[in-house]
């Protein structure tokens, strides 16, 4: 059985990461999805700084995993009360309508 | 315990001041009445006195040359983040200053405001004194996390909740970038901590360093020109400048471009440095870039606001110049600029926020200030001023702040960056001097449009601020030598 290394975590992190990073900028229908995408690349760093924590033997990565955690939770409150205000004013949350201000 | 906790507390009263005074209004706005109109204004006021009881027992505490770090390691003070927290302070106070009179007119009916620039003051504050990616992450935060909900304050225009929506959204994208960047710093060097991250990159650069820790320098620097608007990541600036009301914008361009912008240099000085080879060339990219896009961009806009937005973009492309110079005279030179830059950005937006409408509608377009020098004289010639001096016209501060920039790309051997510096700068002088032919040679409109600014908002507080301000930029070149002692020991501090 092969064991999982390092190297293992961090494509599974990097993988997560592009993946919310797609999801950004690929998505042009609904903002609920960017908000479900940036969560996805926050837990990526979170397995990246755990992993390293883990192989560096070292409390840090946890430490700052630990506040990545509670930053990412007052990050998504604020982010759905902008969405409810933007919903109020706007009628739907299209990211295709979001388009008041060019140039 | 209490002995390990008694001198940490004491060197980080000017934050203390700020955060409890913050809580103290937030109390005091739940007590209120809500709707009550006067409020908004009253706690300005009480922001400005806060923050300006912070900005003395900071110069009080202040001994030259000294360096201590505390918090285990997580915050660190020295001369460098010193004259940074002045500029914060003053900045912030300034801004608040100007936009009393008109808080009402703009529809910033709510309390939160003043409590949430003071607690993003704090956010600030721990960013460019922080020793640590954990530390300057929880920085970061709070000062984004709170201009999200600034942007988005004006609940009922749809504008200012599209701005913030857009705002929140590349903001978060940015912190995902910083935060994977860290870790992969974190992984590949093994600490958090900038002076255990220096010692390991000054190992490690003999044997070659690990992929790891470029990536995550990358990443690193992608976020922070984020926070600072430089090309390819300022979409969110015209937008954000437009959208939101124009005293929050007159914050957002203040004081957190300045923040971003010492962070990025503490970074790229301090545990950086020895890397210097491979981050030169980011940086000379996300320059010349910034430097292109803000002259040409800005040059089909005639919404006053993204005019400015994009002028904000053309700065912080000058001051990334500085930074690309990498030695001591472009540390001087970005502190120089950021001073000028500062002073510049509230007395414009000063000027533009006093000139109202018949409804007391805002300034909205370049038009609306045709002719205004026949009826407000002396504002006119304040932001005439302002537009000289970001045009970069000789006596003016803002020349200075060019001249030392590109003195300091040449020393540096930066010769075609320089060159493209001042021919941007030729080019963008072509929309400031727009604004100062329309204010002073274009007629006073027959039928003025709704936002045409023919009724002044004065405050006796915009009034100094105003004053003060013009006089520092008119004569900045009969004493420079304050502003430049402090960048030198600034320079000195953050390269020792």
């Amino acid at each position: 059985m092969m064991a999982i290394s390092l190297d293992h975590y961090l494509i599974v992190g990097a993988l997560l990461f592009t993946i919310g990073g797609v999801g950004i900028f690929l998505n042009r229908r609904n903002v609920i999805v960017i908000l479900m995408s940036i969560e996805l690349m926050l837990l990526a760093v979170n397995i990246n700084l755990i992993a390293f924590s883990r192989f560096l033997e070292d409390l840090t990565g946890q430490v700052f995993a630990l506040f990545v955690l509670t930053v990412a939770a007052a990050e998504a409150s604020i982010g759905l009360a902008i969405l409810v205000t933007y919903f109020r004013n706007h009628g739907n949350i299209y990211v295709d309508e979001m388009d008041m201000m060019k140039g | 315990m209490i002995g390990f906790f008694a001198p940490d507390f004491k060197l980080i009263i000017p934050e203390l001041i700020l955060l409890v005074t913050s809580l103290l209004l937030l109390i005091g706005g739940a007590l209120y009445k809500s709707g009550n109109p006067d409020l908004p204004r009253r706690f300005s006021q009480y922001a400005i006195v806060a923050l300006l009881i912070a900005l003395v027992v900071l110069v009080l505490q202040y001994k030259p040359t000294e360096k201590w770090i505390t918090f285990e390691g997580l915050i660190l003070q020295d001369d460098f983040v010193y004259f940074a927290k002045i500029l914060i302070l003053a900045g912030t106070a300034a801004v608040l200053a100007v936009s009393i009179p008109v808080l009402s007119k703009e529809n910033i009916t709510s309390y939160e405001h003043s409590i949430l620039i003071l607690l993003a003051t704090v956010g600030m504050m721990l960013m460019v004194e922080s020793n640590d990616f954990m530390a300057l992450f929880i920085g970061l935060e709070m000062q984004g996390l709170c201009l999200y909900v600034l942007a988005g304050l004006n609940r009922d225009r749809l504008l200012s909740s599209e701005a913030a929506l857009k705002y929140f959204v590349l903001g978060a994208l940015a912190t995902c970038l910083y935060l994977y960047g860290a870790s992969l710093i974190y992984g590949f060097s093994g600490s958090t901590n900038f002076e255990v991250l220096g010692d390991v990159i000054r190992i490690q650069s003999n044997e070659g360093l690990g992929i790891g820790l470029l990536v995550g320098i990358v990443f690193i620097v992608a976020a922070l020109a984020f926070k600072v608007s430089a090309v390819p990541f300022h979409m969110w600036t015209p937008d954000v400048y437009q959208g939101c009301s124009t005293p929050i914008t007159a914050f957002i361009a203040a004081a957190p471009k300045v923040a971003g912008m010492i962070v990025f240099l503490r970074l790229m000085m301090s545990p950086f440095l020895l890397l210097y080879g491979e981050w030169q060339e980011l940086i000379f990219f996300l320059s010349f870039a910034s430097m292109v896009v803000g002259a040409f961009a800005a040059l089909r806009q005639n919404d006053l606001k993204r005019l400015l937005a994009y002028s904000a973009i053309g700065q912080m492309g000058y001051i990334l110049l500085g930074l690309a110079a990498g030695n001591d005279e472009g540390i001087q030179a970005v502190f120089v600029y950021l001073t000028i830059y500062l002073i510049m950005i509230i007395g414009t937006f000063g000027c533009l926020l006093c000139l109202r409408g018949k409804g007391y509608e805002g300034v909205q377009y370049i038009e609306d200030l045709s002719g205004i020098s026949t009826l407000h004289p002396k504002i006119a010639f304040a932001l005439a001023i302002f537009m000289f001096s970001m045009a970069g016209i000789p006596p003016l501060a803002g020349f200075f702040a060019k001249f030392y920039v590109f003195k300091a790309a040449i020393s540096a051997g930066l010769f075609g960056l320089a060159i493209a510096g001042v021919l941007t700068s030729v080019v963008a002088s072509y929309y400031y001097l727009k604004i100062v032919k329309v204010m002073y040679f274009d007629r006073v409109p027959e039928i003025p449009t709704p936002s045409y600014g023919q009724i002044l908002t004065l405050s006796p507080e915009l009034k100094i601020v105003l004053n003060f301000f013009a006089i520092v930029i008119l004569f900045f070149f009969v004493f420079p030598n304050p502003l430049l002692e402090m960048a030198q020991l600034a320079a000195l501090a953050i390269l020792s």
